[in-house]
């Protein structure tokens, strides 16, 4: 199962900034092991971050991005307490949710 | 109209040359100050602080009575104070085997599989992801470890003898590369563990996230791979050089504040 992410989401002046650190290994599919085999590409391809219920942030990953990746963006709107999650999903079909309350 | 250009040529060689600009080039600070948000060691800090309070082991125990130097539990700036000597043991201990200690005694998760284990596997890896949670608060504290006792001075001694110690194929010592300002290997800055300030560099700085390698790497690693570096034999996990060279630089950065876990190239 995948590593939970921390989250940081903070309100402010009407605009809430967050950081999300995530727990993979992104593995672009190009690199070779040891003994020469290809490691098979794994790496997360969407992303979704939701304010509420509401769709804040959607995009797209793909191999170039790096290991255990970090991502921080800022929207419109948030309050104290107001729910945030971000959802990935990877080439794998693996997912991993998490939530944290709008500081 | 040619001297004109030798003139500018001549400026723009200057320009280049000046040692300031060279300085900027290969410093690393402006980098790890945009990570500093989302240092991944968090990651494994996450990971540590779950491990900590998980009941593990053949003795099915969690890690919550282990005693850092601060007492049954306590983690928040325990690492600043560490190595230190533990009267229980009798031994002087760093974060790393201190932890590995708590585990044999309180888990009964045996040391053996530690020390004889692969750095990044199995209880070795659990062990760094609880050492990414304790130095972790002890982030900004000042480097305070209590060199009066006799096996600490004792522990001191012998690490300053290994720093200087030259051996393996290229008669290399720690000191052939930390023991002068502004050496480099490539465009990594090398402290100069001699003086106060490049040793609290040095042991400020690690434990930490390696950008390159996607990899966090305890002291005890990263001591690891400078006798690899070196050349030379590799030292056992949590010996008593690899402890007596922590007292040494740890003892020599007294006083300086600890930036805990680091982030490096």
């Amino acid at each position: 199962m995948a590593s939970p992410m921390r989250i940081r989401a903070a309100a402010k002046d009407g605009v809430t900034e967050v950081r999300v650190l995530m727990a993979h290994v992104m593995e672009t599919g190009q690199r070779k092991d040891s003994s020469g085999a290809l490691i098979p590409a794994h790496f997360i391809t969407e992303l979704s971050a939701r304010h509420n219920d509401k769709l804040v942030l959607s995009a797209q990953f793909g191999p170039s991005v790096s290991t255990n990746p970090y991502l921080a963006f800022k929207f419109n709107g948030g309050a104290k307490g107001d729910k945030l999650a971000v959802t990935w999903v990877d080439n794998k079909g693996d997912t991993r949710s998490d939530e944290v309350q709008i500081a | 109209m040619r001297k004109q250009f030798k003139a500018v040529a001549l400026s723009l060689a200057l320009a280049f040359a000046a040692p300031a600009f060279a300085q900027d080039e290969l410093n690393f600070d402006a980098y790890r100050e945009m990570l500093a948000d989302g240092n991944p060691a968090e990651l494994y800090e996450m990971e540590g602080e779950e491990l900590w309070r998980t009941a593990r082991g053949p003795k099915n125990a969690t890690l919550e009575q282990c005693d850092l130097g601060l007492g049954a539990g306590v983690v928040p700036g325990a690492a600043a104070q560490l190595p230190r000597h533990f009267a229980d043991t009798d031994r002087v201990q760093d974060l790393e085997s201190r932890l590995m200690y708590c585990m044999e005694t309180l888990q009964g998760i045996p040391s053996e599989q530690i020390i004889k284990g692969k750095f990044l596997k199995d209880e070795r890896a659990k062990l760094a992801a609880l050492v990414a949670y304790v130095v972790t608060h002890s982030n900004g504290e000042k480097i305070a470890i209590d060199l009066s006792h006799p096996k600490m001075k004792e522990m001191y001694a012998l690490g300053e003898k290994a720093f200087y110690y030259r051996t393996g194929a290229m008669d290399f010592a720690c000191s052939s590369c930390h023991s002068q300002d502004g050496k480099r290997i490539r465009a990594t800055q090398l402290p100069n563990i001699t003086k106060p300030e490049g040793a609290a560099a040095g042991w400020g700085s690690w434990p930490a996230y390696r950008v390159s390698n996607s990899q966090f790497w305890t002291m005890q690693h990263r001591l690891w791979d400078c006798f690899r570096q070196q050349r030379t034999a590799e030292p056992i996990f949590a010996s008593d050089v690899t402890i007596a060279l922590s007292v040494f630089m740890a003892g020599k950065g007294n006083g300086a504040e600890a930036v805990w876990p680091g982030v490096k190239r």
